[in-house]
């Protein structure tokens, strides 16, 4: 019972990274293509304006995400590093690279400095949730049973390369999206066209790439699929589709505040709807959730201290995002910081 | 350890590399922490003056660590993500068998750190439109968090020193799990209040040091005379706290870990009447070369009495035990540790006895030069400190209940090498990235205290690289821009 309330609660975790992340990993996307020094200013900037004050609160579900693995399951954690050793060793280094430099961007001056960490930035943007999918492939497939090693065939196989495809078209989605909304809350009419137009590119590629996605896992896949399928799996898929559908329309309205609210459901409710279609398993037909699970009492502390802990984190984080939707978050410029001085000095 | 003794004991190839690896990362992770632990407390007393007193030289000094606070955090976050990753990565097999034990301490780790990188947040971009005294108070949940965070770290790992709050059953894996227990293991309180301190008086020597530099080129202006003052009074006080701490934690490692305590004090024996080096080499015969005898002192300090006896290194088996040169390691770091702590201790009674006879900072150069100096050296005794409680350790990762060598990867050694090599590359980039960007704030800022222009080599997007965001309308309504702030309307700001 409680192994299970572990596992839900894992899943959660793992869907707020999917969505707060995920929003993050796709701004960098479009920071990627955003164009040149000149043509890539307006939208670098405001993707920056955007991520700046929430990145690293988004970064953290992540460490969660894990220590929720090893504490509440550490057979299954040690199954997956094992087996997924590749993938996450680039997705560690991709992370280093992408955090460093986007936060390096900012207090630098020169522009050849700058595009080289906007590049590590921009670049592991999408690498990172490639091969953190790519990880998560593998584990769907069940190919991270415990004993296994790490050998290309255990990751760079067809469900783990559409799986990683699927992970940065579906943050391109998410951060397109949000990036529409920002645009229109810092008044900025023409790059609400531009993302709004991304948002739907890449609602397509999410389309497309889940059809190919689904023919794959139909073979090498199979348990995964069938849950996909069949029963509540089915019924968390289409609300999803459903929830992609609306934000396709919402973002094209006045209002495509509310689009930020529909893409994140859809991004959760596939990971819910993968949940579901694993049961029992944490690793398909090899590993369920009862035989990963770690000693009771453990499980019950976490619980109490995962539960102490929304009591705490939960306002702090709402306080969080509403400064920021509200416009009470913004950097402090250089000229704050220096003009001072001159001031102080009397 | 070389690689060809590593084969001759039977240890797997992939353990050289996987523990080069988390020594690395570990050991350029912890520069930073103290300064991620710290500064938010150090900028909020700052911070707190300026308020109070209406004080424009405090609010820049706090503005500006902010602003250093920014990069550092972003740094200090992703590297310690790293180090997360690399608990699966390197030492799968530890946390398959122990995850549940001890990972509690980890779980509240991650929630105060939520908490950090929520209010750290919201610390750093709320001093445009944030009412003054709303900003600050809402930076003050920073250093508790900190300081939580720090609970769940120095469990888990006080765990790996002193493992309880399990039973093993006939397979030897742990059952009858107690929470409790294995959260406030025996040397849980002295490593949090030895750790704790250590980040905060190393903070603030750090801090402090960057201004005695500045003093001593001439620059002994009001903004530089707090930005030393504050942190400096603050690693002062702490100083000789820590000399009591440190003192504690010695003997309770005496008390808990005796191989520890021999290997650190390179005791061969054990015996009565023990003599103390300062520094030598263990050899493999258990005599010391080097180094400075002081007969009987090692006895005196662990029980207050020549005739207290200290355990030896020969009182487990050779493979229970670090080697000898883990042990000189261990020793070396330990005596460096010691040595600048009271050093330290010196540096703070200077600044005490001037400041309580005249009220004001001590005139010597020489002062100033020692304050500079002792930034460094702290950061050296943190590092130091590290070594001793990890490689004293060895060769167990749990200790006496599994080895580094059984708790290691199965990943073949050649990947984990080239693993080694991206992350060393990677992160000399990024900390070289790191410390550069850190001194070209400072250097404009120096520029901009003199006065000078900013110079024309600065492109036209290099201004003020992200400006204020363009007002909403209800913020433009809800009022004029907050006092702190009377520059609305920079340059650079979007159009």
């Amino acid at each position: 019972m409680t192994a299970d309330a572990v596992a839900w609660i894992l899943l959660l975790a793992v869907a707020a990274y999917a969505c707060g992340g995920g929003i993050d990993y796709g701004a960098g996307f479009w920071d990627l293509f955003a164009g040149g020094a000149e043509r890539g200013e307006r939208p670098r900037r405001l993707i920056d304006h955007a991520m700046a004050p929430v990145w690293e609160t988004n970064n953290v579900w992540l460490v969660f995400v894990l220590i929720l693995m090893w504490t509440g399951f550490p057979v299954f954690f040690e199954a997956v590093f094992s087996a997924m050793w590749p993938p996450l060793v680039l997705a560690a280094v991709g992370l280093v690279l992408r955090g460093a430099g986007f936060a390096l961007r900012k207090p630098t001056r020169r522009l050849a400095r700058r595009r080289i960490y906007g590049a590590a930035f921009a670049v592991c943007s999408l690498l990172t949730p490639f091969f953190l999918g790519a990880a998560a492939g593998g584990v769907a497939s069940g190919r991270a049973a415990p004993g296994v090693t790490a050998s290309a065939e255990v990751w760079a196989n067809a469900t783990s390369v559409v799986a990683g495809l699927l992970a940065i078209a579906a943050t391109a989605f998410l951060g397109a999206v949000f990036l529409t909304a920002d645009a229109r809350r810092f008044g900025e009419p023409d790059l609400v066209v531009y993302f709004r137009l991304r948002a739907w590119c890449s609602l397509v590629a999410v389309g497309v790439l889940a059809l190919i996605g689904l023919s794959v896992t139909r073979k090498h896949t199979t348990y995964v699929y069938h849950g996909l399928t069949h029963g509540f799996g089915l019924l968390l898929v289409l609300l999803s589709i459903a929830a992609a559908a609306a934000t396709a329309l919402l973002i094209g309205t006045h209002a495509p505040g509310w689009a930020r609210y529909t893409s994140v459901a859809s991004v959760a409710l596939v990971i819910a709807a993968w949940g579901v279609a694993q049961r029992p398993y944490l690793v398909p037909t090899s590993l369920t959730v009862q035989q990963a699970a770690g000693a009771t009492k453990p499980l019950q502390w976490l619980m109490l201290v995962t539960a102490i802990a929304l009591v705490l984190v939960g306002p702090a984080l709402v306080l969080l995002y509403r400064l920021d939707t509200h416009g009470m978050l913004e950097a402090q410029t250089d000229a704050d910081v220096e003009r001072g001085a001159a001031q102080g000095q009397r | 350890m070389s690689s060809a003794a590593a084969l001759a004991s039977g240890d797997p190839s992939q353990l050289l590399p996987a523990r080069q690896l988390m020594a690395f990362t570990l050991g350029t992770h912890i520069l930073i922490v103290p300064l991620g632990v710290a500064l938010p407390f150090i900028t909020l007393v700052v911070h707190y003056r300026a308020l109070r007193k209406n004080d424009p030289v405090a609010l820049l000094l706090a503005r500006r660590w902010s602003a250093v606070m920014a990069v550092q955090f972003a740094v200090g976050i992703v590297t310690g993500t790293v180090l997360s990753f690399e608990f699966g990565l390197l030492w799968p097999r530890m946390m398959g068998r122990w995850g549940d034990v001890f990972g509690l301490g980890f779980g509240i780790e991650a929630w105060a750190f939520f908490l950090e990188a929520v209010f750290i947040a919201v610390y750093l971009y709320g001093w445009r439109r944030l009412k003054p005294w709303t900003h600050f108070w809402l930076g003050v949940p920073l250093p508790l968090a900190a300081l939580m965070g720090a609970f769940g770290i120095i469990g888990a790992n006080a765990w790996m020193n002193t493992p309880q709050g399990f039973t093993l059953d006939a397979a030897g894996r742990p059952v009858n799990v107690s929470v409790q227990q294995a959260v406030f293991t025996p040397m849980f309180g002295p490593q949090y209040w030895h750790f704790v301190v250590a980040m905060y008086l190393t903070a603030g020597y750090v801090v402090a040091g960057i201004y005695a530099v500045g003093w001593l080129r001439g620059r002994r202006d009001r903004y530089h005379k707090l930005g030393f003052c504050v942190p400096f009074t603050i690693a002062a006080v702490l100083t000789p706290l820590q000399f009591f701490l440190g003192d504690d934690i010695a003997r309770q490692i005496f008390h808990k870990q005796p191989v520890k305590f021999a290997a650190a004090e390179i005791v061969w024996d054990t015996g009565t009447h023990v003599p103390e080096y300062l520094f030598g080499r263990l050899q493999p015969d258990g005599t010391v070369k080097g180094g400075l005898k002081i007969p009987d002192l090692n006895s005196i300090l662990a029980g207050f009495s020549r005739d207290t006896q200290v355990t030896g290194l020969t009182s487990v088996p050779a493979a229970d035990r670090p080697t000898t040169a883990e042990a000189t390691l261990a020793h070396w770091t330990f005596d460096i540790m010691a040595m600048i702590g009271s050093a330290l201790i010196l540096l703070a009674l200077w600044y005490g006895w001037c400041w309580l006879r005249r009220r004001d900072l001590p005139r010597s150069r020489w002062f100033f030069r020692c304050a500079a100096l002792a930034g460094a050296a702290s950061v050296v005794t943190v590092e130091c400190g590290w070594i001793t409680t990890e490689v004293g350790r060895q060769p167990w990762i749990v200790y006496r209940n599994m080895r580094v060598s059984d708790a290691v990867t199965p990943t073949s050694a050649a990947a984990l090498w080239t693993m080694f090599g991206i992350v060393v590359v990677v992160y000399v980039l990024v900390f070289g990235a790191f410390v550069g960007v850190v001194l070209r704030m400072s250097r404009r800022w120096q520029r901009a205290d003199l006065g000078l222009v900013r110079p024309a080599e600065d492109g036209p997007e290099t201004d003020t690289p992200y400006g204020p965001r363009p007002e909403l309308p209800a913020a433009r309504a809800a009022g004029a821009p907050s006092p702190q702030s009377p520059d609305a309307s920079a340059p650079g700001s979007m159009r």
